[in-house]
């Protein structure tokens, strides 16, 4: 039973994420590749300096500055970025199938949609209201930092929706909503200086709503299609 | 009228394999979430650079 419901939730993101993958060749990848060109040594390293080390160190490293492995450009760079997407696809997908579980209603694509948007706001939208979506050679505060702010906020956006959903009385859905706002007021770790790093500011701004649409497209995708195998896949018994 | 009747229905579990399946899907998901988005390793962070841009991880 568990082993249908894992299932399900891994072949809902095996499609979603090969889905968002043509979508993200399309629209978002080449916004990254030519962000790429305008990322020089030069940048690199004045990006690490305005930083602590540990951070500059950890910072980027796809070609020029060390030799971890990274994939050739070309078919190798696009193949791991579509392995990474359906990964992550079955990884989100998971998560929604904890929550229907959790939760216990009988499902189905209609509710999935539901459960799909909710991902959306928890883990793209609401997060980029502090941390907008950034091309590579953009300046930023220390990753730990932001990962830190953004796992945080991601939490309490899912718990807050949740409470807003499903709680059984106004103090808890005001609960909610508190918690879906006080990640912004503490406020996302930001660089001392702003700089997209000679990134043109158009490029910068169309992958913020490129990638932005393409990830509310996966999350409903992705939330209709486990609500729909999770139905379908505990109906036969 | 049956929407309604639908949505309130339940999945044929009990208890026990709601909170198991339940633990189960959150564990495995986190850590797959975790690893391809958030994971420090240059290793990880290289095969899935464009893919946390796209998605607007923290990254680099």
């Amino acid at each position: 039973m568990i082993g249908r419901i894992l299932l399900a939730a891994v072949a809902a993101g095996l499609i979603a994420g090969a889905f968002v993958s043509g979508a993200q060749m399309l629209k978002v990848v080449p916004l990254i590749y030519a962000a790429e060109a305008y990322e020089t040594p030069a940048t690199t390293e004045a990006h690490s300096h305005s930083h602590d080390a540990a951070a500059a160190e950890s910072g980027h490293n796809h070609d020029h500055d060390t030799a971890a492995w990274a994939p050739e450009d070309g078919v190798e760079r696009i193949t791991y970025t579509a392995l990474t997407n359906i990964v992550l696809g079955a990884g989100f997908a998971l998560l929604i199938a904890a929550g229907m579980t959790l939760r216990g209603r009988a499902t189905d694509w209609r509710q999935g949609l539901i459960w799909g948007a909710s991902g959306f706001l928890a883990f793209s939208l609401l997060p980029a209201l502090g941390l907008p979506p950034e091309l590579p050679g953009m300046a930023a505060a220390d990753l730990t930092g932001r990962q830190i702010w953004w796992a945080m906020t991601v939490a309490a956006s899912a718990g807050g929706l949740a409470l807003i959903a499903f709680g059984s009385n106004w103090a808890l859905r005001f609960l909610g909503a508190a918690l879906l706002i006080i990640p912004h007021i503490v406020g996302a770790p930001h660089p001392d200086e702003f700089s997209t790093g000679g990134v043109p500011a158009e490029l910068a701004a169309q992958f913020v709503a490129t990638s932005l649409v393409t990830a509310g497209v996966f999350w409903l995708l992705l939330g209709a299609l486990t609500g729909h195998f999770i139905g379908r896949g505990l109906q036969t018994d | 009228m049956e929407q309604t009747k639908h949505t309130q229905a339940t999945l044929p579990l009990t208890f026990q394999q709601r909170i198991a399946a339940t633990l189960a899907a959150a564990l495995l998901g986190t850590f797959l979430v975790y690893g391809v988005g958030i994971a420090n390793s240059d290793t990880m962070h290289n095969a899935a650079h464009d893919g946390r841009h796209a998605f607007a991880f923290p990254c680099h």
